[in-house]
């Protein structure tokens, strides 16, 4: 029996994701956003099931598409919204942009614009943590793409040699940009080659975010034990184009359009409905969501520009252009 | 002080930094055994496997673990081996441990010292002779150091693994048993930036760094004999470097030749001496010289080696058509 308050809480949070998403990519077609917003539409149930198990004290690394993950973490999509447009109150404080989001009071150590990058920086960030005799977890989120790239294998190797408390999440949404991941891949995929690196992998459907919860809280448990790593690959689709800008030309209308039968919001609130939910209660968690992202974005729209002079900041202590 | 050698020197300084702040922690290959050069030995004895790591040959990821744990508030002192190797960990470097702190708004800082020892030493050829130290300036985020003697390779690595900043860290292979005097003192450390005057002298400037330093010393020597009095400049820290020191020597003498062992195109050499060129043009009694390696691959056979490399003669030639000028 699922427990319908955390599925609903869940819920929610995946609207707010979707809101988020479906608002940024808007501003970017509009021109307000002015850099690639990656959205991760279709991919929420994922970074909130993920997420649900976390303490506030661990930590996660995420990539260019890492928007859902920083908002379930913790971040304020206001201040999100503020990056993207790259004004004043920006996470980054408008330096970043959508693929360097980070929030470190919430323990979400930064997007990355480099492709399976995140691995090695979470596989440290866990053997830091251990080093400081803390016992925090470290979840480090990253695409199908990437486990193509040298970093995800010695990442993967790195954290089995030193046992590290790290949870791998590969969201398998089978695109890698307009590429179809498999057409450049070799071998059986992601599961495979964590298992053969040592580190136990275990598939899920991630457009069920109460099967991803569930299987996350185990593994999550799992790691604070002392268990060492884990890596989970979720099945998912990214319903939407690469970036803001991309019509995806390069897939199949048909596809897209039976892949949007299994979207993860959806499909949750059917499940809330099967569970007794009333229907006035999922309407007001979808006008709640719209309501804090339109805010997000008028919030950003009216906001102003940083001061030209933080363009100089924070590049070094010792050497610093200013 | 103590008589230590170059390597030696330098792991004093990492273990009383180790001892000084249990944040510190070392990770690289074969540091269990005291790494390639002797430099980590005993080190791992003292402070367990923990602290003293043995890692996979796994470049990238030693970097990029490295800004992780330092972004979680460690102070790693990562070993690369030699500078060609740490090539593999380049965008580690670049795009990780350099931007991370202004990506994020500074709400990241990236305190890792990153060892990649550089230079021609004996028959190591193309890719373990490398001296790519320009590479690095270029990194806005980054601060670039080269020590040339024992007491500069305690004290400005003791002063690398306190700074807050990313630090690419350059020792010279051929400098590991070079002895010299080296405070004793562990709160003795060398400020970054500040430059050194190895050989104060009136005639002409030799701006330099890392083994250079000891050939131009070699050189000036020569030249004393025949006449001309040489001030060497040994900038210690390439980012940031000393200007003041630069500018105040060219001042007294009027000439400057910059020697780097590093290939001469778009080296280090070139950033000294356009900035003096800029900044005291009209004052100069004779154009200014540099001194490097041709743009060629480094040999193995000893007489092809040897042909890249920039030899007293060079900077007694250089020194004397300068002073006819
Ligand atoms: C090292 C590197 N190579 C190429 C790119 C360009 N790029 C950005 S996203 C992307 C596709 C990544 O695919 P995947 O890892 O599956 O993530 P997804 O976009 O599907 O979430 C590529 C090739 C990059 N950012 N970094
Ligand atoms: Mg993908």
């Amino acid at each position: 029996m699922r427990d319908s308050k955390r599925l609903a809480a869940q819920y929610l949070t995946m609207r707010r994701i979707r809101a988020f998403e479906d608002r940024a990519e808007t501003m970017a077609r509009d021109g307000k956003v002015t850099g690639a917003v990656h959205a991760s539409v279709g991919q929420e149930g994922i970074a909130v099931g993920v997420c649900a198990n976390l303490l506030p004290s661990d930590k996660i690394t995420t990539t260019h598409r890492g928007h859902g993950h920083c908002i379930a973490k913790g971040t304020s999509p206001r201040a999100m919204m503020l990056e993207l447009f790259g004004k004043a109150g920006g996470t980054s404080g408008g330096k970043g942009g959508s693929m360097h989001i980070a929030d470190f009071s919430v323990g979400m150590l930064g997007a990355n614009g480099v492709v399976a990058d995140g691995l090695p920086i979470a596989v440290g960030a866990a053997q830091g943590e251990k080093l400081l005799g803390r016992d925090t977890v470290v979840c480090c989120f990253f695409g199908d793409g990437a486990t193509n790239r040298g970093p995800f294998m010695e990442a993967l190797n790195w954290a089995a040699v030193y046992r590290l408390p790290v949870l791998f999440v590969c969201e398998n949404n089978s695109y890698a940009s307009t590429t179809r991941t498999e057409t450049v891949t070799a071998g059986p995929g992601p599961s495979a080659r964590a298992e053969s690196l040592g580190v136990p992998a275990f598939s899920v459907d991630g457009n069920d975010v109460a099967a991803v919860d569930e299987l996350a809280g185990r593994l999550v448990r799992e790691i604070r034990a002392g268990a060492g790593p884990k890596f989970i690959e979720a099945r998912t689709y990214r319903l939407h184009g690469h970036t803001a800008a991309d019509a995806g030309a390069y897939r199949d209308a048909r596809e897209v359009e039976e892949r949007w039968t299994s979207d993860p919001i959806a499909r949750c609130a059917a499940e809330l409905r099967r569970l007794g939910v009333p229907d006035s209660d999922i309407t007001a968690m979808d006008e709640a969501a719209e309501r804090e992202m339109a805010d997000a974005v008028a919030i950003a729209l009216a906001a102003p520009w940083p001061d030209p002079r933080t363009a100089f900041t924070d590049v070094q202590d010792v050497g610093a252009p200013v | 002080m103590s008589q230590l050698t170059y390597a030696q020197a330098a792991m004093a300084g990492l273990s009383e930094e180790m001892r000084r702040d249990p944040r510190v922690w070392a990770l690289g290959e074969d540091l269990g055994r005291g790494g390639v050069f002797g430099q980590y030995r005993g080190l791992q004895q003292e402070f367990g496997p923990q602290r003293v790591v043995d890692t996979p040959i796994s470049e990238s990821t030693i970097m990029g673990a490295a800004v992780g744990a330092a972004m979680v508030g460690t102070r790693p002192v990562v070993e690369l081996r030699f500078a060609d190797f740490a090539l593999c960990a380049v965008d580690e470097m670049v795009n990780q441990a350099a931007k991370a702190r202004f990506m994020f708004g500074g709400q990241a800082r990236v305190p890792v010292t990153i060892r990649q020892p550089v230079g021609m030493w004996r028959s190591s050829a193309a890719q373990h002779s490398q001296s790519l130290e320009a590479w690095y300036v270029h990194i806005p985020g980054l601060v670039v150091v080269m020590p040339a003697t024992p007491a500069d390779n305690k004290g400005l690595l003791k002063a690398s693994i306190r700074c807050d900043d990313p630090v690419i860290y350059m020792e010279h292979k051929d400098l590991w048993g070079l002895t010299g005097e080296v405070p004793d003192d562990a709160d003795v450390t060398v400020p970054l930036g500040q430059a050194r005057i190895a050989r104060d002298g009136a005639d002409v400037t030799v701006v330099t760094w890392s083994k250079m330093v000891h050939v131009s010393l070699s050189a000036a020597a020569e030249l004393a004999k025949r006449g001309l009095s040489v001030e060497v400049v040994d900038l210690r820290t390439l980012w940031p470097w000393d200007r003041t020191a630069v500018l105040s020597s060219v001042a007294k003498t009027g000439r400057l030749i910059v020697v780097q062992e590093a290939v001469l195109t778009c080296g280090f050499g070139a950033e000294v001496a356009a900035t003096v060129a800029e900044e005291m043009g009209g004052q100069l009694k004779a154009p200014v010289k540099r001194l490097g390696s041709p743009r060629a691959p480094i040999s193995y056979s000893r007489p092809l080696e040897d042909r890249v490399r920039v030899t007293v003669d060079h900077i007694v030639d250089a020194a004397l058509t300068l002073a006819r000028a």
